[in-house]
């Protein structure tokens, strides 16, 4: 029998190891099941047009809460110059009364019907500045909506982005798309309501310019005048996105947890310490462990692909032996960072906090979900070196841009060597009891 | 086993020596774990290392098994020391460890098969150790539903497998009932009858050193208090003893049957032996 290698051993300790972790009902959860229901829930937020349900404050307590833009007092607050407030006008002529239960304030209810983008209903519901103060607070509204002589005010804060395009849709609603930000006349308000500066500002108030014609145009849907296309060719979806990232992840965790925290655990349990006062190669054991778990990574991909083939019909654009070539090198490079992080401990706790240490970060940078080029610039040439990032974008450039080995070979040596620097460092590292 | 001051029992030219440790140390921070511990085995002897918790057994165990290195001192496994010659000296040894919990979801007979593959042996020893250790009935089961008993014969069964010329077993019978324990003890009893296995056994239960040893080597705070055979330790009323042969373990349990009669005088026991040597007693 060879000293090096021992197929016998690890033949059983391969189908030892498949055996054990096959057995675990858990495990065929966790690895498959929840990879494909997690890019079924994601790939539906993100596939379907969504239906948007906004609840906008309408101040009525008549209390001045700011300068109106031509700086006058707010004592004409609630009337345009002709005696008419629009905000009433509109509740009353436009939208659904919905009849209060008890206490509550009466609401108002308004649906933008669109195939395109989605449905988007508003409820307006009158409260005073103080209450709504509270409301946008807690993030129960994200735009209060006021009137001073005539001109609408917008309460919102300019950094959330769902504030925003409430705004954007409000405006249009009322039939003064776009007059706040021409005006140019933005205040700043204080949780209070009192005016300060736009740098420090919490809300921000964008007065709409000059009264609309008329409130009662037809601004509410999609304009005649514009042709809202989405975009639905393979490759440019956020499934497509999100399928190659999913995969990617799902071998980050998969040896990391399995393997880490196995490892691990069969330390605490001192079955190292028995297997290894054996004539066992301790290296057949390690890649036995690699073994199965790339096996196990092979079928978990394949069936996350193919449910995305059929639920969303994500395709895989590039060469498939490459594809093949980076999901071993990805799978190596993770049981090598497996093995060298559980190394030393005989704490599961320990082995957990490590494995957070190493995934968290990347699961957050790496671009599993979203691109990571929304981070900051100086920070993307790091990110684009993790083993995570590397992986998602090798696998990714091969299903949504037909790269092939060209494209991904550096990748593949980077992940390689990095899983075959870590196995021997933890190989040498390694603590059997 | 041989006393350090019995040298026309054994010499260093002796081949029935299977085990040497020569005034090994070992300390672990500030604990002194094993100060100057010599010892030798002879082929086919059973000896029982007997001590409270925190003795050393365990430690000097580990060290003959080579899982520990010692700080001073020497130890040879059949002629051999361990540096260098580790693959060939696992293959002569078996061992069982305190409170091995083995892969929950593999069978009795899949366990067994997989350590069986590190020694190259085939299905046909499988079944041999599984008749051996009497667990026929529950070679398929999965370890996680076997009882505590019925875990500690696989074990021993795991560490049989390759026909050991030493068995280590450290406190093989620690937690389990009187049966289990009586189960255990026929079956090393009938490893004794059959073969040459050299045994080191490790216990705070003085019947189970009665029971299976030849020589019993008591041993605290990391120091060879007394050893010797029953009879040499406890003298001749001692060596008539009256035995728990049911097993219930723990101190006492021989003297405290005597104590019952009103005819019978009380025998010494080697946990009186201990308390003499210490003032404490074996289970403290």
């Amino acid at each position: 029998m060879s000293k090096l290698f021992r197929k016998e051993q690890l033949r059983e300790l391969t189908l030892a190891y498949a055996k054990e972790i096959t057995r675990e009902k858990g495990v065929l959860f966790w690895g498959i099941v929840f990879p494909i229901l997690m890019s079924l829930g994601l790939g539906i937020a993100f596939t379907k047009k969504a239906d948007v349900v906004r609840k906008i404050a309408v101040i009525a307590d008549g209390e001045s809460h700011g300068e109106s833009n031509d700086g006058s007092d707010a004592g004409s607050r609630g009337a345009n110059p002709e005696g008419s407030s629009r905000i009433e006008t509109f509740l009353q002529s436009r939208t659904k009364r919905i009849e209060p239960n008890g206490n509550e304030p009466a609401r108002y209810e308004i649906t933008i019907p669109s195939e395109k983008l989605g449905n988007t209903t508003f409820i307006f519901e009158k409260t005073t500045w103080q209450q709504a103060t509270v409301h946008l607070k807690r993030g129960n509204v994200a735009v209060a909506i006021d009137e001073h002589d005539g001109r609408i005010e917008y309460h919102l804060d300019p950094r959330n982005p769902d504030a925003q395009l409430s705004y954007l849709k409000l405006s249009r609603l009322f039939g003064d798309g776009g007059a706040a930000t021409a005006a140019g006349e933005w205040t700043a308000r204080g949780s209070s309501g009192e005016p300060v500066s736009e740098s420090s500002g919490e809300l921000v108030s964008g007065a709409s310019g000059e009264a609309a014609s008329d409130s009662d145009g037809e601004p509410v849907g999609d304009a005649s005048d514009e042709n809202i296309v989405p975009l639905t060719v393979s490759g440019t979806r956020y499934i497509d996105f999100l399928i190659p990232g999913l995969m990617a992840m799902g071998i980050m965790m998969s040896n990391l947890w399995g393997m880490s925290y196995g490892l691990v655990e069969k330390r605490t349990k001192k079955l190292l310490r028995r297997m290894v006062a054996t004539p066992m190669k301790k290296s057949h054991f390690l890649v036995a462990l690699m073994t199965v778990r790339l096996g196990m990574n092979f079928v978990e991909a394949g069936l996350l692909f193919l449910f995305a083939f059929f639920a969303f019909g994500t395709t895989i654009q590039g060469s498939l032996p490459a594809l093949f070539l980076v999901f071993i090198a990805g799978n190596v490079a993770f049981a090598g960072i497996a093995i060298l992080s559980s190394a030393r401990t005989a704490n599961t706790e320990v082995a957990n906090g490590l494995v957070n240490l190493v995934s968290l970060p990347m699961m957050v940078l790496s671009g599993v979900f979203f691109s990571y080029h929304n981070f900051p610039e100086w920070s993307i040439p790091f990110i684009q070196k993790l083993p995570l990032t590397l992986l998602a974008d090798g696998i990714r450039s091969i299903f949504i841009e037909g790269a092939g080995y060209a494209e991904i070979s550096v990748a593949v040596l980077i992940l390689m060597a990095v899983g075959v620097v870590s196995f021997i460092a933890g190989l040498r590292a390694f603590r059997w009891y | 086993m041989t006393f350090a001051t019995a040298p026309e029992r054994t010499t260093s030219m002796d081949t029935n020596l299977v085990i040497e440790v020569k005034d090994v140390h070992k300390s672990f921070k500030t604990v002194q774990a094993v100060r100057g511990v010599d010892l030798r085995i002879r082929r086919g002897e059973f000896v029982a290392l007997l001590g409270p918790n925190g003795a050393g057994k365990t430690t000097l165990v580990e060290m003959i098994e080579g899982i520990q290195k010692p700080d001073r001192g020497e130890i040879t496994i059949m002629g051999k020391k361990w540096k260098g010659n580790q693959d060939e000296l696992h293959r002569v040894i078996g061992l069982s460890l305190q409170e091995t919990r083995f892969v929950d979801k593999l069978s009795v007979s899949e366990t067994l098969r997989l350590f069986a593959s590190f020694y190259q042996l085939g299905e046909d020893r499988v079944a041999e150790i599984i008749r051996i250790v009497g667990l026929e009935e529950k070679k398929k089961s999965y370890v996680v539903n076997l009882s505590s008993g019925q875990r500690q014969r696989l074990a021993l069964g795991l560490a049989l497998l390759n026909r050991p010329k030493i068995l280590l077993l450290d406190e093989p019978t620690t937690g389990l009932d009187p049966n289990a324990r009586r189960e255990i003890w026929a079956i090393l009893l009938g490893l004794k009858k059959e073969s040459e296995t050299s045994l080191i056994l490790t216990t705070h239960y003085m019947e189970e050193a009665e029971q299976l040893c030849d020589t019993i080597v008591i041993i605290d705070k990391g120091r060879i208090l007394r050893e010797g055979t029953l009879r040499e330790l406890l003298g001749d009323d001692g060596s008539t003893g009256d035995r728990d042969e049911g097993g219930a373990g723990g101190r006492g349990t021989g003297a405290a049957k005597a104590a019952e009669s009103p005819v019978a005088p009380r025998r010494k026991t080697l946990d009186d032996l201990f308390t003499e040597l210490t003032g404490r007693h074996l289970d403290e």
